[in-house]
């Protein structure tokens, strides 16, 4: 199969759905012919003018308002917000307008809304460019959160994104665009709300969000070698979570850990252990575990930013710790 | 433009029509309605002076003090009234209340809660209007308060940026809850001043004057309408009541000052006395027009009583999402 990276496969997935769908258009700050300050829409303009790829002024709050607005008026926005650091400056909108709009107005309109960011460190991008603040967004009903791992993922999860009838945050990391895997040329989705198995085993679940996911299965591969099977589960949609999917791999392996590279107090991984403990305490034959960043600042330096972020050996020290020996 | 004494009358009726629901709502709270309730008596000419402009298709953004701006375009008493008592016939079946009405067949696209933030998403309805080549207005409602905000800043900016069709109109009832706008804006002559800053064109008007503020309107409307991008309308006005009805409004104002707004200014009479002068209204005519405006206004009233709240499983049905189910395990 053809290979994309991941910022390809982002871009395709925005071009398929802008031919398919002329209610479809973007807007963000430097998108047009600049490409996004990730590249991104490189092309797009081009391909669909400026008209529908709206380069607008610096200002995040007026980008989530413009999008929301457009959204209720019919259109279907894809907005750009450059990194999730700076969606604190549209948090109000997403949070109190976005989520809350539809049960406002008693269910009688529907928000179509993509809010497309980036996230994640580990590129030395200092503490205001490398956070993970996706529990924040999950916990607000009315908002779906959806963060993909690899190029197929990101295409499919964007296109059924875009064409969901509710204000989706889609963020992408960083440290992805590079990362190159198999995407088909033919049409195809990838639906909202369900996890998938990325690797399959009985000893422990790891269940590993957006890059997360890629160090969770090298932490696998190695650990396959002394006899420790690892299930390895990409959420891909981290609101609403596919529960169903998790517990039964804990209920397989009876042994939980979650990875992330949001500080560990109040990340998502917190939720994902509760409901375990809620659901599926029974199935447990070892306390779950955690492997997240420590709850500090990002820092800027490589060196001391991979002792904050969790790291391959991490996760191997900690599921040594979980799965006897023998 | 001059306005014809029919479109005067017109507007007279429309202000009688809110202050007299705003006094009826007023009565309910006080028999148990509940909820919050932020009073516009008052500031009735700003938004029945601009409403007889607009086309059928235009859009409006309000504020948590929007009950005239909607009751201006057309908005049911009953409908209202059903909504302010939470009831399932009321326009957003109960679940938004007072402070974020939105009346959708009207295009009365809601109000907003949190100050300013409907005026970037009125310049992203409006940038929708345009991209599909409608010729729709979309006008957006704020208060002084709001003028501070970033929400300001960034809605005027996208507005000059793109060009939209979006009448910003400014009620600058000119206290942001207990603090006069002068207090942080005295370097300014008045908030239309604001729109300089986005090279957007400011019209700033006695808001008491429904005739001062129809002769401005009436060609705003039709600029914006025709392509020459965001105005900003202020209207200098009056909020009788306090901030809410919970809020005296006399800790932070003098009683002679609320006095002199409340009578000598008042818009109501200001303009009734004009109709009564130049011979368009006769006092018998005001007071069958009040005698049937409360009796909509007790049919209204009992209409709402009668409805029934939304069941719990319906309100929460289908509306947190558009085809999401939502979990409703409490334990």
């Amino acid at each position: 199969m053809r290979e994309l990276t991941y910022r390809e496969a982002v871009r395709e997935a925005l071009r398929e759905e802008m031919k398919r769908d002329e209610t479809v258009f973007q807007l963000g700050e430097d998108i047009a012919k600049f490409g996004g300050a990730y590249k991104v829409t490189l092309g797009l303009s081009d391909e669909f003018g400026t008209d529908r790829m709206l380069n607008t002024p610096l200002a995040e709050a007026g980008i989530a308002g413009a999008a929301i607005g457009a959204a209720i008026a019919g259109l279907r926005p894809v907005a750009e917000i450059m990194y999730i650091d700076f969606s604190t400056l549209a948090s109000d909108l997403i949070i109190n307008f976005a989520a809350k709009y539809r049960f406002m107005t008693g269910g009688k309109i529907k928000l179509p809304l993509v809010i497309r960011t980036q996230g994640g460190g580990g590129v030395s991008a200092g503490p205001q460019h490398s956070q993970s603040l996706e529990a924040w967004y999950a916990h607000i009903p009315g908002l779906i959160v959806v963060m993909p791992s690899t190029p197929y993922d990101a295409k499919g999860l964007l296109k059924s994104s875009i064409r969901d009838d509710n204000p989706v945050l889609f963020i992408e990391h960083k440290g992805l665009y590079a990362y190159k895997g198999p995407v088909p040329e033919e049409d195809y989705l990838i639906p909202l709300g369900k996890a998938e198995i990325k690797r399959e085993g009985k000893d422990l679940t790891v269940v590993a969000i957006s890059r997360s996911v890629h160090m969770a299965l090298e932490a696998a591969e190695v650990l396959k070698k002394e006899g420790i099977e690892v299930e390895v589960i990409d959420p891909m949609t981290i609101k609403p979570m596919d529960e169903e999917t998790i517990l039964r791999s804990v209920e397989k392996t009876g042994r939980l850990m979650i990875v992330h590279e949001a500080c560990k107090t109040a990340g998502i991984g917190a939720e994902i252990a509760a409901f375990v403990a809620e659901k599926g305490i029974d199935f447990l034959d070892a306390p779950i575990r955690r492997v997240a960043a420590l709850d500090v600042p990002i820092p800027f330096g490589l060196r001391l930013e991979s002792l904050v972020l969790p790291q391959l050996k991490d996760i191997i020290s900690c599921a040594r710790e979980m799965v006897p020996l023998g | 433009m001059k306005i014809p004494p029919e479109k005067i009358k017109e507007i007279y009726v429309l202000m009688k029509r809110c202050r007299l629901f705003e006094e009826r709502s007023i009565a309910e709270l006080r028999k148990g309605m509940p909820g919050f309730l932020h009073s516009a008596i008052g500031q009735e000419a700003i938004p029945c002076a601009i409403a007889p402009f607009l086309q059928k298709e235009d859009y409006l953004l309000t504020t948590h003090r929007g009950h005239c701006d909607i009751i201006a375009r057309g908005a049911r008493f009953d409908r209202i009234m059903a909504e302010l008592y939470a009831k399932e016939s009321g326009y957003c079946r109960g679940l938004s209340g007072s402070m974020h009405i939105a009346a959708l067949d009207l295009n009365i696209l809601g109000a907003v809660g949190i100050v300013g933030s409907g005026i970037p998403v009125a310049s992203g309805v409006a940038l929708a209007s345009k991209m599909k080549n409608e010729r729709r207005v979309t006008v957006c409602y704020c208060g002084d308060g709001a003028s501070c905000t970033g929400y300001f800043h960034e809605g005027l900016g996208f507005a000059a940026a793109f060009n939209l069709p979006v009448l910003f109109v400014l009620q600058n009832n000119q206290y942001e809850e207990s603090t006069h706008w002068t207090y942080w804006g005295g370097r300014m002559k008045n908030l239309a001043e604001r729109s300089r800053g986005y090279g957007v064109r400011g019209v700033s008007v006695d808001g008491n004057d429904a005739v001062a503020v129809a002769e401005v309107a009436v060609d705003l409307v039709k600029e914006v309408r025709e392509g020459s991008g965001p105005v900003l309308l202020e209207g200098i006005t009056y909020r009788i009541h306090g901030h809410h009805m919970g809020d005296p409004g006399t800790t932070y104002r003098d009683k002679a000052e609320i006095e002199e707004w409340r009578i000598q200014r008042d818009p109501v009479a200001r303009l009734y006395a004009r109709l009564l002068k130049e011979s368009l209204i006769t006092e018998e005519e005001n007071r069958r027009m009040e005698e049937e405006i409360s009796r909509e206004l007790a049919e209204a009233v009992k209409f709402a009583l009668a409805s029934s709240e939304i069941s719990p499983e319906e309100a929460l049905r289908d509306t947190v999402y558009s085809g999401w189910p939502v979990a409703l395990n409490k334990v």
